[in-house]
């Protein structure tokens, strides 16, 4: 199955009517509407959508709605437009937007499906654009927190559904018959008595004068009628990546067009004090080269140099010859090394209280059994392969900005103060990211290249070279564990408490530590140990750290699924019987939020992967089996992982992975994603590590931050438990679970306890 | 600064006033606007710049610009026939839907057809040791293999 996917811009030798591209610039932003002033726009329907239950992103959200024709035309002709999702033309072309920053998951692919399944159109027949930025119009054009399905869900299949509904209603009238008596299926409405039929494109013209349906009076198909959802739908912009076409961030292209490069401090939050700029604006092809004063923090533009050349290649050479003196003295000295001892010896000492339930001290002082454990993890960082890069070009006081980011609907009010502009005046275009795992949430790089455009009479692109990417990430914050489990006579987890560190800002200690800073007693999913205790120290911390696929689940589920590993271990049981313990009874934890444990899921999960990994079969010696589960951003995960360890070699043979997110929406996409996370896990655990001394880091390209290679991902087992709760997103639980997986599986074959990651740091490597 | 003669996807272009030492990567994406041809490392590390020279696939990153006058080069625009006709790789990435992000695959796609060139019908550890210098961060390579070996069943090498 394919659908087609088309830029917002016109591209030759597509055929869409300029009229569509008029209209479609008008949307582009909502920042660009303001200029059109409110009597151009179409009349709304403002829809407040009760946001997701339990602490879960509320938005509220409007869909743009033409109640009347005259709201939007092509060609004297009216577009059917129920919402900002669908259009209808005449001429029968169904336009869906793909609203969502796209940079991998699939959700150009899967949100247009799911509008196509309520619509009731074969998939071949739509086109797919990628929308505007607006959060009025769109809602949540996030990509991040594996969000993009639980927030799509009930408006998306509503937007669907509305235009639907609009279709029927206007066949009904134009037949004069009841509305019951018509179905729609195939982008046709069809009277069942009289066989008669017309085209959504026919139904067009009188649809967009019919006013639109409350979504409370709105029916959804039920799943089981599903044609499009659930199929295995490869991604709509295949083609355009298999045969090399621009639609990168960093593919663009503009006549007279400059090319730049900013350099910052090695030390994180280091200024530029003077540099060589008249020796480097000597430089062949070197257009201009100068100091930029930073400006709100290194989330927005940090101070550095930039360097405007004739190419990309002059821009590199000259940023070779850029001698900068730095003023270092507020700037970051941190060392890992140095964090490395003072966690030690932190976390040997009681901490600030995070988390106490029960009585540990008294679980402990009656155990039958104590083992204590001391886990560690780096910080790494995102290195997603396209490496951050931004266009921007400011002309007749507009900031206009090419921008592959998983955030865009912040940027006019990050960059405006920046660009000297009102909000207004920054108008946006979304393009396609290489790879995100959350380094694009943040838009220091866009703030780069609006600083430079602004000095700059010409569109501006800038890129980061890999090492200024791997230098000045926002990373995955490292963590240490100083974990005590006590068993009671009956080989029964009665007792645990963690010691752990939190990385705070040292100009406020006060500041919300990054993601997987304060680890609370809920990560680790053991409802059942009736004594727990969870205690954090500060260490203070200028290494800029942000969201990393999975935050906090990423690194805690390893330290939690190992440690239960190990417990078992020591109370001489089996594994699995050991960890279904500690989840208990099936239940449904909290307040029944989809982001609250539901035990019932976590059991089935594991039990099935129990068994398709064929857990409790013998091994040969050498090789070894390992099981885990985490649950995180909505989806439940669990994984049997089999490993042959020849000395120090560490072979993946396969991985058993049996997910619960509800409803597999693309079997395409969501399975690919859950295979990349399996092999981004692997990848992590087997070498990859940030480490920094004077606050600045030591690695800089994929020699000193290896990637996981062909030859060692492992074969994938994929199987879903398919439940009847609403889809969630797969951008991220299927990576926690597995590290423990391996390791416990390490342990297995040799009974050596991975407590130190990358698992380098242990001796062994993945082959 | 220089003026180099290059054939790319059979058309003979001429880049005048370059610096010969330009590597062939930027040459492509900054001159000819061929921008199907991935910048990730700079050094070699990832394959994602590769091309194929002659019918090998080389990191086009590191590939002086000077160096390639007179060889035939082929990019990943290159691949499907003058009717728009894909090649059977690139084919098979799309039944088996092996991208993500997408941004490393035309590397894999031309270490993949580069090695079905050589091997019509390669095994396991045959495509592990052709497609071993292309990094895929998303993580991709199960399908890889899949899709290579589904393109080798077609007759990929042709």
């Amino acid at each position: 199955m394919s659908g087609h996917f088309y830029d917002v811009e016109p591209v030759p030798g597509i055929d869409l009517p300029e009229a569509y591209f008029t209209r479609q610039k008008a949307r582009t932003a909502a920042v660009e509407e303001s200029a059109d002033g409110p009597q151009t726009m179409p009349r709304r329907q403002f829809l407040k959508l009760s946001g997701i239950a339990g602490g879960g992103l509320v938005l509220a959200f409007s869909l743009a709605s033409p109640t009347r024709a005259n709201a939007a035309e092509a060609k004297g002709k009216p577009v059917f437009e129920p919402n900002s999702y669908i259009q209808i033309k005449p001429d029968g072309t169904i336009v869906l937007m793909a609203y969502s920053p796209e940079g991998g998951q699939g959700v150009h692919t899967f949100l247009p499906m799911i509008m196509a399944e309520e619509l009731e159109v074969p998939w071949e027949s739509v086109t797919i654009v990628q929308s505007g930025i607006s959060a009025e119009k769109y809602g949540r054009q996030v990509a991040g927190g594996s969000g993009a399905t639980p927030w799509a869900w009930w408006p998306i299949r509503q937007a669907g559904a509305t235009a639907r509904t609009m279709l029927v209603s206007a066949a009904a009238l134009t037949w004069k018959v009841p509305e019951s008596e018509c179905v729609a299926a195939d982008g046709q409405v069809k009277h069942l008595k009289s066989k008669k039929k017309l085209s959504y494109g026919k139904l067009a013209d009188k649809a967009a004068t019919l006013p639109v349906p409350d979504k409370d009076s709105l029916k959804l198909k039920d799943r089981r009628d599903y044609k499009i959802l659930g199929k295995f739908t490869t991604q709509v912009e295949n083609h355009a990546i298999v045969t090399g076409k621009p639609i990168f961030g960093i593919d663009q292209n503009h006549p007279g067009m400059v090319y730049a490069v900013y350099v910052k401090c090695p030390s994180f939050a280091g200024v530029p004090k003077k540099a060589n700029l008249n020796e480097v604006k000597q430089l062949k092809g070197v257009l201009d080269a100068f100091i930029v004063e930073g400006h709100g923090g290194p989330r927005a533009l940090s101070p550095g140099v930039a360097i405007v050349a004739k190419s990309t290649y002059e821009a590199l050479q000259a940023q070779q010859a850029l001698r900068v003196d730095w003023d270092t003295s507020a700037a970051s000295s941190d060392s890992w090394s140095d964090y490395q001892k003072q966690a030690r010896t932190l976390t040997s000492a009681p901490g600030e209280e995070l988390d106490n339930s029960g009585d540990f001290d008294a679980a402990h002082s009656k155990a039958s059994k104590v083992v204590e454990s001391y886990y560690s993890y780096p910080y790494v960082s995102h290195a997603p392969m396209e490496p951050q890069n931004c266009t921007a070009w400011f002309r007749d006081g507009v900031m206009e900005i090419w921008i592959p980011s998983q955030a865009p609907q912040g940027i006019p009010g990050l960059v405006a103060p920046i660009a000297g502009v009102d909000q207004s005046k920054v108008k946006l275009h979304q393009l396609r990211m290489g790879g995100g795992f959350g380094r694009r949430l943040i838009n220091d790089f866009v703030c780069e290249a609006v600083a430079v455009a602004r000095q700059v009479k010409a569109p501006v692109k800038l890129l980061w070279t890999r090492e200024a990417d791997m230098a000045h990430d926002f990373y995955r914050v490292g963590g240490f564990h100083n974990l005590t489990g006590c068993l009671d006579d009956n080989g029964k987890l009665a007792g645990l408490r963690n010691r752990t560190v939190i990385f705070v800002d040292p100009d406020d200690e006060k500041a919300n530590p990054g993601p997987g800073g304060a680890v609370r007693a809920g990560a680790m999913q053991c409802p059942e140990i009736p004594n727990l205790r969870f205690e954090g120290a500060n260490i203070p911390s200028k290494v800029p750290t942000g969201w990393w696929r999975a935050p906090g689940a990423c690194s805690l589920a390893w330290v939690f699924q190992s440690f239960i590993h190990e417990m078992a271990v020591a109370a001489n049981r089996d594994h699995l019987e050991f960890l279904l313990e500690q989840l208990g009874e099936p239940r449904w934890l909290g307040n029944k939020s989809d982001n609250a444990l539901n035990t019932e899921r976590a059991i089935n999960v594991i039990k099935e992967a129990a068994g398709k990994g064929d857990w409790g079969k013998p091994m040969p010696k050498g090789r070894g089996r390992g099981l885990s589960f985490y649950f995180s951003h909505k989806g439940y995960f669990a994984m049997v992982a089999e490993v042959t360890v020849n000395g120090s070699n560490v072979k993946v043979d396969r991985v058993v992975a049996v997910g619960d997110v509800g409803m597999l929406l693309n079997p395409a996409g969501g399975g690919n994603q859950v295979e990349g996370s399996i092999v981004d896990a692997i990848s992590v655990m087997a070498g990859q590590e940030i480490t920094f001394e004077n606050g600045a880091v030591a690695e800089d390209n994929f020699d000193s931050f290896p990637l996981l290679r062909i030859e060692a991902a492992p074969k994938i087992e994929l199987y879903w438990l398919t439940t009847d709760y609403d889809p969630t997103g797969l951008g991220e639980p299927a990576f926690p679970p597995v590290t423990a997986a391996v390791t416990n599986a390490i342990f297995d074959a040799t009974g050596k306890r991975i407590r130190t990651m990358p698992i380098s740091k242990e001796g062994f490597r993945i082959v | 600064m220089a003026s180099v003669k290059l054939n790319v996807n059979g058309t003979d272009y001429t880049i005048d006033d370059i610096d010969p030492s330009t590597p062939l990567l930027w040459a492509l994406r900054d001159h000819l606007g061929l921008y199907g041809t991935k910048f990730a490392c700079g050094k070699a590390e990832c394959g994602c710049c590769n091309v194929l020279v002659e019918g090998t696939p080389l990191p086009s990153c590191i590939m002086p610009v000077a160096a390639m006058a007179g060889q035939s080069i082929t990019t990943i625009e290159g691949l499907a026939d003058d009717e728009g006709n894909l090649h059977p790789i690139q084919e098979a990435w799309i039944e088996h839907d092996v991208a993500q992000c997408g941004y490393c695959q035309p590397g894999q796609i031309i270490s993949a057809v580069s090695l079905l060139m050589k091997n019509p019908h390669p095994s396991d550890g045959d495509i592990d040791n052709a497609m071993t210098g292309n990094l895929c961060r998303c993580g991709t390579y199960t399908r890889i293999r899949e899709a290579i070996h589904t393109a080798a069943k077609k007759g990929g090498a042709a």
